[in-house]
Formats: C-alpha cells, structure tokens, sequence
C-alpha cells in the first residue's frame, strides 16, 4: 500500500533529512516510526502526503505516485489519507463538529450523511457532548480527539499521527494511543510517528527506527532501540 | 457544484462573522479607503464645476459697425454656429444693447440726456460667442478676422481680452488634468491600501489554509470562503463610506457653493447616491474579492 524507494530528501544548507530509505507497508498494518528529533520521521510524513518532494526516489500510495502528483492533484489524494498533528491544527473558528464535518465537506459529501456520521465519530472519540465547543474551549487531549475525529471520519485508508501525544500528559497519552489502536482494529492503516519509547514498547507492533536520516532497523513487533 | 457553491457562501459568511476583530478592522481601514475614493468622485465633479464656471465667464463679442445690415449679421451669425468649435452665438441688436445700456444707467442723468441727444443709436449690433472648448477662441478670432468680414466688423473683444482668456484657458486645462491626475494617483493608494489590509488578514489566516490543504480541500473551496470574505467587506465599506461622506457634504456644500456659484455638491450627492454606491461596491467588492483571491494564491502551493 505505501512504498518508499531508494527515496532521500537534501534540503539545501541544511543538509540530509533522509537517506536512501526504503521500506513498504502493507494495508491494515500498525506502523511506528521511532527515532529522536531530527531523525526524519516528519519528512517521511510530509512525503507521504505530498507536502514536499523527495530528491531522490519514489513515493508510492496505493495507485498514486505521490512524488509526481501536481498541486491541484493533492487534494483528491490527500481524501484517502488523514492526518493527525501534534499541534492539532484544527480550525479556530469550527466547533468541533465543524472540525470533524469539515473533511466530509471538502469532499463535496450530503448534508444529511455529514449530520448523521459526525456525532458518531464524536461518540466514539468521547466528545459527544462538546460538540458545539471551539477548539479554545478544550483541553489538548479533547482537541487530539477531534483532530482524531476528523482523521477517520471520511473513512480514509491510512491514518498518519505526527507525534499526536507531544504535546499531551500521560493520561491522555494513552487514550489517544488507544484510539489509534481502535481505528487500526477496524482495519484502518495507522502510522504514528513518535518518539516516546513508552509508546512504542507497550503497542508492540512493526517499528521502522530512524536515525539521521536513514533506516537503521524495521522490525515486526519492535522495541524502542537507539544503537 | 451546487453543493460547493453553496459551502463556499455558507463558509465565507460565518468566517465574516466568526473573525469579528479581524472584519471590524478590516472594514475600517477599507472604509477609510473607500472614503477616499468617493472623496475624489466628489473631487472631481467640483474640479469639473469649477472648470465650468471659469469656462462659462469667457466668451468673445464681436462689434459690427452701425452700417451694417441687420441681415448681414444674421448670416454671419449662422455661418459662426456652423463652424464645429463654437457652443452657441448670442446676437445683440442695436436697440438690445441700448436698452441694456439705459437700465444700466437709469440713475445716471447725465448719461440718459446725452444719450438722449443724439439723433441716432450709436450703440453697436454685436455678436456674443462661447466657444466648445477655451482654446478654439483663437480660432474663432481668426475666421472672424477674415478679409471677407472686415467691412462689416469694428472690433472684436478677442483681441482686447487675449491674453485674459488664454490664462483662464490654461487654469482650466491644468485644472482638469491636474485633477485627473490626482485622481488616478490617489485611486491607486487607496487600491493598494485596500488590497495590503486583505494581504494582511489572509496572512493571519496562513495556518488555518495549510489545515484546509492537508485534510484535502479543493483550491476552490479554500480561496472561495475567502474571496466571499473580501467581497463582504467591500461591500459593507462601500456602505459605511456613503452614509459618512452624506453629513460631511451637508456642511461642507454651501461653503463650496461660495467659492463656486451654482454649484449644490449634495444635491449632487443624493441626486447621484445609486451611480455613487455602484462606483463605491466596484470599487470596494472587486479589489475586496481580488485581493482575496491573490492574497490566498502563494499559500495554495503543496
């Protein structure tokens, strides 16, 4: 489903994000992507969703070769995947529920499908009776699970967390991990970036461990290792 | 489509009224542009007022001698209305001008007695001519200058007043140009001011954009909410500066009407409010919507 191969990314004075790195995930999988900060798990991230373009190598999604796909290309693309930020990034003057209708709207869904799938999603991610509330008016794990929310709601068939829990306490931590690991067993792909070793030792599943820039370790129920 | 159309309006109004701050200081700054712009509508319609009113006070009288006959005048009279550079010929009769000139000096014994001594009128038949344009009265002079009219012409007051009416033809062409000029100049400041304030609220909405993008928004649905955006504070500018400029040109007008006679600049001002408020809506909804639709351009790349 996703393939990355002999893919590197330079960026001028600022030297290697990535080298020569090639790996493939298959649908349904958990994938973690651990390594310390810098150690290019957000620029396999931007590549994948097309945000930036390798220098070298090729990017494959399903039947997109994402690394050839032109500016107005991206949005119907990007419908396939969703993504979950560190910093949320959720929209200040949407609810909640505008947040999470938002990615069924872009997609030119009915408006009946939208009212009748949102309070749902909102449901399961527990935040059904905050619907109505500005990302302002929530904690960081309640706006993680409306970025959440949105990520899954238009079903897509690969969720990407960019270091979802960094910006949250243990607590909910762990609750947004479980989350991830819900939609995963609905058979949703997931794969999470992250560089809590906690993480990735509990969930116990495929780490590909990153290392300035290259993929020094895949393993298929990895451990969080550095050298 | 429909369904597009209808989000982009749906998204566009409720950003209007979500970003309460940044519409309110928005407008303002867009108001105070689109004052300006209707300040230099206003601008030149008293420019062109005054123009007129210096054009109105230049004419040229030609003074036939008493000898020639009236028929002889009228033909000349048409011949002159047939020439494409004059606006309109006045003819003044011998008796005409001597009655003007007894009402003018109706207190004046002296002058009704002399008057009244002599046997004939010895005022002169004149022709009173206003030219389209202030600098074709020299033409004007020339064809009345013309070798086949001399036996019947004594004078013509071109020649007395030449250099009077050449200033005021120069007042008035350096007037009208100097008040497009100014015109087109501060047009294009309060363009530009009009179109950075939109640049700059796009800009605070940078990050907002890059979510739209990433959770797969066409470009038409991100610029579109922002583009309705635009146009809704143009629209609402062009609003607010018609009903601020009306006091303004309440009070403002009869001061004007004394430096420039005939002129009632808010008579115009209401006589004219739907042409004004059109000019004000293209003037503020289009650089409103383009500045939008520009503004939000550089944050569609990836």
């Amino acid at each position: 489903m996703i393939v990355f191969q002999g893919v590197s990314k330079h960026y001028t004075g600022h030297g290697v994000a990535l080298e020569d790195v090639d790996f493939q995930i298959d649908p349904g999988e958990f994938v973690s992507l651990a390594g310390r900060s810098g150690a290019g798990k957000s620029t396999i991230i931007k590549l994948l969703i097309g945000e930036e373009k390798p220098s070298k190598g090729r990017v494959f999604f399903g039947q997109y070769e994402v690394n050839k796909l032109q500016d107005n290309e991206l949005p119907a693309f990007r419908r396939h995947i969703g993504v979950v930020f560190q910093d949320f990034r959720l929209l200040p003057t949407k609810t909640a529920y505008e947040n999470v209708a938002f990615a069924l709207e872009v997609a030119g869904r009915p408006q009946r499908e939208i009212a009748e799938l949102v309070p749902q999603v909102l449901d399961m991610v527990g935040l059904g009776d905050k619907t109505k509330n500005f990302p302002n008016e929530l904690s960081g794990g309640e706006r993680q699970r409306v970025a959440i929310a949105r990520a899954m709601i238009h079903r897509p068939e690969v969720v990407i967390a960019d270091e979802p829990t960094g910006n949250l306490d243990p607590f909910h931590t762990f609750e947004i991990i479980k989350l991830l690991e819900k939609i995963n067993q609905l058979g949703t792909t997931v794969v999470l970036a992250t560089h809590d070793k906690e993480i990735i030792n509990t969930l116990e599943r495929r780490v590909l461990t990153l290392d300035k820039g290259r993929l020094i370790r895949d393993e298929k129920k990895g451990k969080y290792i550095l050298v | 489509m429909f369904t597009i159309i209808s989000r982009i309006f749906h998204f566009g109004f409720k950003n209007f009224w979500r970003n309460g701050w940044l519409s309110t200081a928005t407008i303002a700054i867009m108001t105070l542009a689109a004052i300006g712009f209707l300040g230099l509508i206003i601008f030149g319609v008293v420019t062109h007022a005054a123009a007129s009113a210096i054009q109105d006070k230049i004419d040229i009288s030609v003074y036939f001698n008493t000898n020639t006959p009236e028929d002889e005048i009228l033909n000349i009279q048409q011949s002159l209305e047939g020439l494409s550079q004059v606006a309109s010929v006045d003819y003044i009769s011998q008796d005409q001008a001597l009655a003007t000139f007894q009402k003018n000096h109706a207190n004046d014994p002296t002058v009704s007695q002399a008057i009244n001594a002599l046997d004939a009128n010895p005022l002169e038949a004149s022709l009173n001519i206003k030219a389209k344009d202030p600098s074709q009265y020299g033409a004007i002079n020339d064809y009345l200058s013309s070798p086949d009219l001399a036996s019947y012409i004594d004078t013509i007051s071109y020649t007395q007043n030449q250099d009077v009416i050449n200033r005021l033809a120069a007042i008035v062409r350096d007037v009208s140009i100097g008040g497009w000029l100014m015109t087109i100049f501060l047009a294009l400041v309060a363009g530009l001011v009009m179109f950075n304030t939109i640049r700059l609220a796009i800009y605070s909405n940078r990050e907002e954009i890059g979510v739209m993008r990433v959770v797969g928004a066409s470009n038409s649905l991100v610029r579109g909410p922002f583009v309705v955006e635009g146009m809704l504070w143009g629209l609402i500018a062009a609003l607010i500066s018609l009903v601020v400029f009306a006091p303004v040109l309440y009070f403002v007008s009869p001061y004007l009407n004394e430096f420039i006679p005939g002129l009632d600049i808010f008579r115009y001002f209401y006589t004219h409010i739907i042409l004004l408020f059109i000019y004000e809506l293209l003037f503020g909804v289009v650089i409103g919507g383009l500045s939008s639709f520009w503004a939000v351009r550089r944050y569609l790349k990836n």
